[in-house]
């Protein structure tokens, strides 16, 4: 309880929320930090990704060394390259497109793959050229997993960019290390809450994303072909057995 | 025209493909590649537009080796035809029909304006032009197929058993359509079919292939069904309708054509009177045979 309340009295503190060490400040280092680490995942990750999902060569090499990718430790790495190449913010950048590059690098390609063959073919024949081909057809039928892969990439770099204060000044992590270090537990939870929000809100907006880059004529005419599930199927459980599905319609 | 010299397709798993084919597809006429499945009719007609190049021989368009071309141009040039349509699910109707000319460089705008003038063609209506693929009919989305076929005018146009998912009556509509435009438009069109009656409704030549891709049969409708060359041949046409051996049977009020086994094939409407006294060979016909034509069908 004396936590909660002492959590509650950190994120309240006008204090907390300006100058170099504030929430607003750190809060910004994390976002910049996370957008930064995203797109240069994505520039290594989507073009590799395509390629693989349209030529349907290379996928056993991705997933290996996706998954040698993902077993490795972020801490660990962190401090392997912290060690390499100094203290600062170039061994989290490096750590951490790491971590991002996997998921992204399979939503790309499982977005590709997901795609009817027959679609694909189809406009190889009508005389797409193979960049067409990408470009017209198998990008945005395949954006959605694209960007689910963007989406749980966001969420791991956002979690583990708190790793980035551990050998610099720098994002939400700070208020954790410190809180840890100088026994302030309130601004510990409530570094950690921040980071929380954050997470949220960005999976929320992915969230949103993904359904709108869903083409229109891929989610168009099953609304219309069936009649909305749940409004149906409520009322035939009301109803008594004789009355029948007709009277359903009616009403 | 096209022709085809001593092509032979063998994919890289072993499997033959089509076995030494030659044969020349003649300009403005339909021809039709019928056999059963796995044949070699799919790879023969993606052999045109080189979907699939041969391992050996060559196919020339109008005396050119296409060989020589370049794969895209050379298929933007030829329209093809699908089952299943093959549509982009991503795009409306009326973008589907403008996808080829536009790549070929039309302004958007023009290329939808032909696009609608084309639903026209194909016997479309107008308003379904905004509407996804998958807000369509099979029979209505393999109308836009068409359609798109259609939409660079070329001289070749490629059918894929266009028709082979629709039910019994859409088929029926649809083939006549694709007779009436063929009337009208004079295309050279390669037709692929497991069906027999609709190879020998649509076909001016009809190629009958057997496994592996060795021709059994080439010939007009009304040749292989007088004089099948083989076995194999007369087993293929008879097989999938009984027996088409028809012969008159006369009721007293009427003339009733019969098949081989007794079946009642239908009601014989004599548009000349010699037509009661043709026996039962000489009433062997195609569909498009002259003289006697059968209504009804199957009444038993
Ligand atoms: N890409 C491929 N790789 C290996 N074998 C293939 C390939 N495409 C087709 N074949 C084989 O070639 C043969 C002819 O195939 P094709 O698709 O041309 O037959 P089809 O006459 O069109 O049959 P269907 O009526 O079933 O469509 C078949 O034995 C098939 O398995
Ligand atoms: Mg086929």
């Amino acid at each position: 309880m004396t936590f909660l309340t002492e959590t509650l009295a950190w994120l309240l503190d006008p204090a907390h929320w300006v100058g170099a060490g504030g929430i607003p400040t750190r809060l910004a280092q994390h976002l910049l930090f996370t957008l930064v680490t995203l797109v240069v995942a994505a520039v290594i990750a989507v073009p590799i990704g395509f390629l693989i999902g349209h030529t349907g060569r290379g996928r056993g090499l991705a997933v290996a060394i996706s998954g040698a990718f993902r077993a490795i430790p972020t801490l660990g790495l962190l401090t392997l390259v912290a060690l390499w190449v100094g203290i600062g913010l170039n061994a989290p950048y490096v750590a951490l497109t790491v971590l991002a590059i996997p998921p992204i690098l399979a939503g790309a390609y499982t977005g590709f793959e997901a795609i009817d063959r027959k679609i694909i073919d189809a406009a190889r024949a009508v005389g797409m050229s193979e960049m067409q081909i990408v470009l017209k057809v198998e990008l945005p039928l395949g954006l959605p997993l694209l960007i689910g892969g963007l989406r749980s990439a966001t969420l791991q770099v956002v979690a583990t960019a708190t790793l980035a204060a551990y050998i610099a000044d720098f994002g939400l992590g700070r208020y954790l290390f410190e809180g840890l270090r100088i026994r302030d537990y309130g601004e510990m939870l409530g570094g950690s809450i921040l980071v929380i929000l954050l997470a949220i809100v960005l999976e929320g907006l992915f969230a949103l994303a993904q359904k709108l880059v869903v083409p229109r004529g891929v989610t168009a005419g099953r609304p219309t072909d069936i009649p909305g599930g749940s409004s149906r199927s409520r009322p035939v459980m009301e109803l008594t057995i004789e009355e029948g599905n007709s009277h359903v319609r009616n009403e | 025209m096209i022709e085809f010299h001593s092509v032979t397709k063998r994919f890289p798993d072993g499997t033959i493909a089509v076995d030494d084919f030659s044969l020349v597809v003649p300009s403005h006429k339909t021809t039709v590649f019928v056999g059963t499945s796995g044949s070699g009719k799919t790879t023969l007609l993606r052999m045109i537009n080189r979907m699939v190049d041969p391992t050996s021989g060559s196919i020339d368009i109008d005396g050119a080796d296409i060989g020589t071309l370049e794969p895209v141009k050379l298929r933007r040039s030829i329209g093809y035809v699908m089952q299943n349509s093959g549509l982009l699910p991503h795009r409306k109707v009326v973008d589907n029909v403008a996808t080829v000319p536009m790549l070929r460089g039309m302004p958007r705008k023009k290329a939808r304006e032909q696009a609608l003038a084309l639903l026209d063609t194909v016997g479309l209506d107008r308003s379904l032009a905004e509407r996804y693929p998958s807000q369509l009919s099979g029979g209505q989305q393999q109308r836009v197929g068409v359609a798109r076929g259609l939409a660079v005018n070329p001289n070749i146009l490629l059918m894929d058993e266009p028709f082979g998912a629709v039910d019994p009556i859409v088929r029926a509509e649809l083939q006549q359509e694709l007779l009436r435009l063929q009337r009208e438009l004079g295309k050279t069109v390669v037709f692929v079919t497991h069906d027999i009656d609709e190879a020998f409704l649509l076909g001016d030549q009809v190629v009958i292939l057997r496994t592996g891709g060795k021709v059994a049969q080439v010939g007009s409708p009304a040749q292989i069904l007088a004089n099948p060359i083989d076995d194999f041949v007369s087993t293929f046409v008879g097989a999938e309708r009984g027996k088409r051996s028809l012969h008159v049977e006369n009721h007293g009020n009427g003339n009733i054509v019969v098949d081989e086994t007794g079946r009642l094939a239908g009601v014989l409407v004599a548009s000349q009177s010699t037509a009661a006294t043709a026996s039962g060979s000489e009433s062997r016909a195609g569909p498009r045979g002259p003289g006697a034509s059968v209504q009804g069908g199957d009444s038993r």
